[in-house]
């Protein structure tokens, strides 16, 4: 049997908003992934250790809070410290459309603004998984 | 034939007729919903409402069950007050802000904190970095707190302030710097959201568990009634949780299940009813579909009045009265075509005004992209200012009380609120079912279902799945100096090295006493933050007390 792609969609800094999180982790969940959704106020840290417990392939951050320039690339960073830079990490919320090149410099393959259909995300990870 | 047989064949003529018509014209849709997905019907008439005992369940403006308003005259005696939810960076930037909105007619001030300070952390804790002034503005200490309201007279505006975990520090700041404008705290009117109850449901920004959250709020209530008499408690707020994705009637519900929850944890604490339920305060969203809107805050009203009157045995009608504040739904803006968002808001903002609300904050175009410009918040306001003084609607209270769909509507809202009560109130009351998660459940499933829809276009956004443009992206968003963490952690130790540390010390001392025994729990707080503690340190205090929550993750 094949493996599922295994996704940590998780919620950096303080952030409470987290109806887009749940609602992509039931979509991807729908899609055949196994999902871990981490919960609130998670520190970058927190958030790698969780990927790397659980074997994941995709990383999928959501903020709202404009808290992103600090946190996202954080994420990617201590990653490529453990070795882990083969997970996919991408983002999504509100994230005015001039942070996206910086964000994107820092190793977050994609961000999803809203109004982004579930099945774009879905998609995206199916193409862009780095891992096999 | 009687005057209601003529009608009821004239109904049944009409309908025969209608299906021949729509068997020929297919109608637009197969089943016509509301915004909320209730079944619209084709037709109202009065035989929808004929069952009515017309006083009994609609009654008259400023009369029990309320339904029609609470006030008599409603907006002819006074328009409902324009509030915009502000605050962004440092208390010196906010204030500027607020003396803006005031200048521009706006009529009371409200404040949004960032989220550290929502969560009780100073701006030099680990876990604000990247946060600090961000969704709102950064509170350390009193002294950004004076630095917030330098040259507003507190006792000439009212002002609402969205704080929930540490409500009784940020009201006790605020009595703090009313008291050095020689302001008395009877004299001071406002309201602190102080609803925990949403916040584990739906927004986020808890602290500590149910028990000793509970506490905090109806040492609030106490106080209050003594001291700060025309004060609004608590904002008992339906308005994440329809965010978070509830529809109409889930929000109602919830949020009265929570209102029900704290007049409990008054009771039992001791208090008389009436004594606190007159400053009990509501806050909703107003979404898109108007009719349902607006009969959702009708039908609030009625079951709070019912609720109070029958259940908790209130006598003074005040504590009857369901008293609200509204704000135009965030999760309906689009970030596609966000100029669309004035009309949207504009919709929004008229389901508010003919549902009767006490105040109203109008969202601005650019929400779903950013913090708003100061443009944004200039068109939104006036957007209120164009119902208030141009529409008309305002002139009559109730304009839309006799429609048959939207009291139909009303009833229907109303039962299906009644259901819900009912089996939170089998679960244990509202406390227990957010601890079982059915609250969020019921909430993630209804987000689910709307997303579903408008992937698959059953629902149309406009601008979003149908309607679409290439467009280039927005100018003029608010950007948030990222150096203001800096200087607000510059300005909390600058703070540290020249205030009374002993002082600060003792109080701190008292107020974890205070925190282990019974006492009410407003005197020390307000103690410590006249002697400059830090909000972060206050909440430590009462951290290492009370714990902290630790949330059932589930999607």
């Amino acid at each position: 049997m094949e493996r599922k792609i295994r996704v940590i969609v998780a919620k950096p800094g303080l952030d409470g908003h987290d109806r887009g999180a749940k609602v992509i982790a039931r979509a991807l969940r729908d899609a055949g992934m196994e999902v871990i959704y981490t919960g609130l106020r998670q520190t970058p840290e927190q958030i790698v250790q969780a990927a790397l417990q659980e074997d994941a392939d995709v990383v999928a951050l959501s903020i709202l809070s404009g808290a992103h320039n600090h946190l996202f690339p954080r994420v990617v960073e201590l990653l490529k410290e453990k070795g882990a830079e083969d997970i996919l990490v991408f983002g999504g919320g509100v994230i005015p459309e001039d942070d996206i090149p910086f964000l994107k410099s820092k190793g977050i393959a994609e961000v999803f603004g809203p109004g982004t259909p579930t099945q774009t995300t879905v998609d995206f990870i199916k193409t862009h998984l780095k891992r096999s | 034939m009687s005057d209601s047989e003529k009608l009821k064949a004239a109904v049944e003529a009409w309908s025969a007729k209608a299906d021949k018509a729509a068997a020929r014209y297919p109608e637009r849709k197969k089943a016509f919903v509301t915004g909320s997905n209730a079944p619209v019907n084709r037709l109202y008439s009065p035989l929808d409402t004929e069952n009515k005992d017309y006083l009994e369940s609609v009654g008259l403006p400023g009369e029990y069950p309320y339904t029609r308003g609470v006030q008599t005259t409603m907006y002819r005696g006074r328009l409902w007050t324009m509030r915009q939810y502000a605050g962004f960076a440092t208390a010196e930037e906010s204030n500027a802000r607020y003396k803006y909105l005031l200048a521009q007619g706006q009529t009371g001030l409200s404040v949004a904190f960032d989220l550290p300070t929502q969560i009780g952390y100073d701006s030099d804790h680990a876990l604000a970095a990247g946060e600090v002034g961000k969704v709102g503005v950064a509170i350390d200490s009193l002294e950004d707190m004076e630095t917030l309201f330098a040259g507003i007279p507190l006792d000439k505006v009212s002002t609402s302030m969205t704080i929930n975990a540490p409500a009784s520090v940020l009201l006790a700041m605020y009595i703090a710097v009313a008291e050095k404008q020689g302001v008395s705290a009877d004299k001071l009117e406002g309201t602190i959201q102080n609803d925990i109850l949403k916040e584990y449901i739906a927004r986020g920004t808890y602290i500590y568990p149910p028990g000793p959250s509970m506490r905090l709020i109806t040492d609030i209530f106490a106080y209050c009634s003594a001291k700060v008499p025309n004060w609004n408690t608590i904002s008992i707020s339906g308005y994440h949780i329809r965010e978070a994705g509830a529809t109409a009637v889930q929000e109602v519900a919830f949020t009265l299940a929570d209102g029900i929850a704290y007049v409990e944890a008054a009771i039992k604490a001791g208090l008389s009813v009436d004594d606190f339920a007159p400053r009990l305060s509501f806050f909703f969203n107003a979404h898109n579909d108007l009719f349902e809107e607006v009969a959702k805050f009708r039908a609030a009203r009625r079951v709070w009045a019912h609720i109070m009157k029958e259940r908790f045995g209130a006598k003074n009608p005040k504590s009857l009265m369901l008293r609200f504040h509204t704000q135009t739904g965030g999760s309906t803006l689009t970030a596609q075509q966000p100029e669309n968002n004035v009309v949207r808001v504009a919709v929004q903002a008229l389901a508010a005004v003919l549902g009767g609300t006490q105040s109203l904050h109008t969202n601005s175009r650019d929400e779903a992209l950013a913090l708003p410009s100061e443009d944004s918040v200039r068109i939104a306001l006036r957007t209120q200012q164009i119902l208030a003084y141009e529409s008309g609607v305002a002139e009559t209270p109730d304009p839309l009380a006799g429609s048959y769909y939207v009291e139909s509507l009303t009833d229907s809202i109303e039962t299906g609120v009644l259901a819900y009560i009912r089996r939170i109130d089998d679960l244990g009351g509202a406390v227990k079912a957010i601890e079982k998660g059915y609250i969020q459940q019921e909430i993630q499933d209804s987000a689910y279902a709307w997303q579903m829809d408008v992937e698959k276009n059953e629902r149309i956004v406009v601008g979003l799945n149908k309607f679409q443009v290439k467009e280039a992206s927005p100018k003029g968003l608010l950007r948030v100096d990222p150096v203001v963490g800096e200087r607000q952690v510059a300005k909390l130790a600058a703070l540290k090295a020249k205030r009374d540390n002993l002082a600060v010390k003792d109080a701190l001392a008292a107020l974890k006493k205070a925190a282990e025994g019974e006492d009410n729990l407003m005197p020390p707080i307000l103690s410590a933050v006249k002697a400059y503690a830090s909000l972060g340190e206050i909440c430590d205090v009462l951290r290492n007390v009370f714990g902290e929550y630790r949330p059932s993750v589930m999607f």
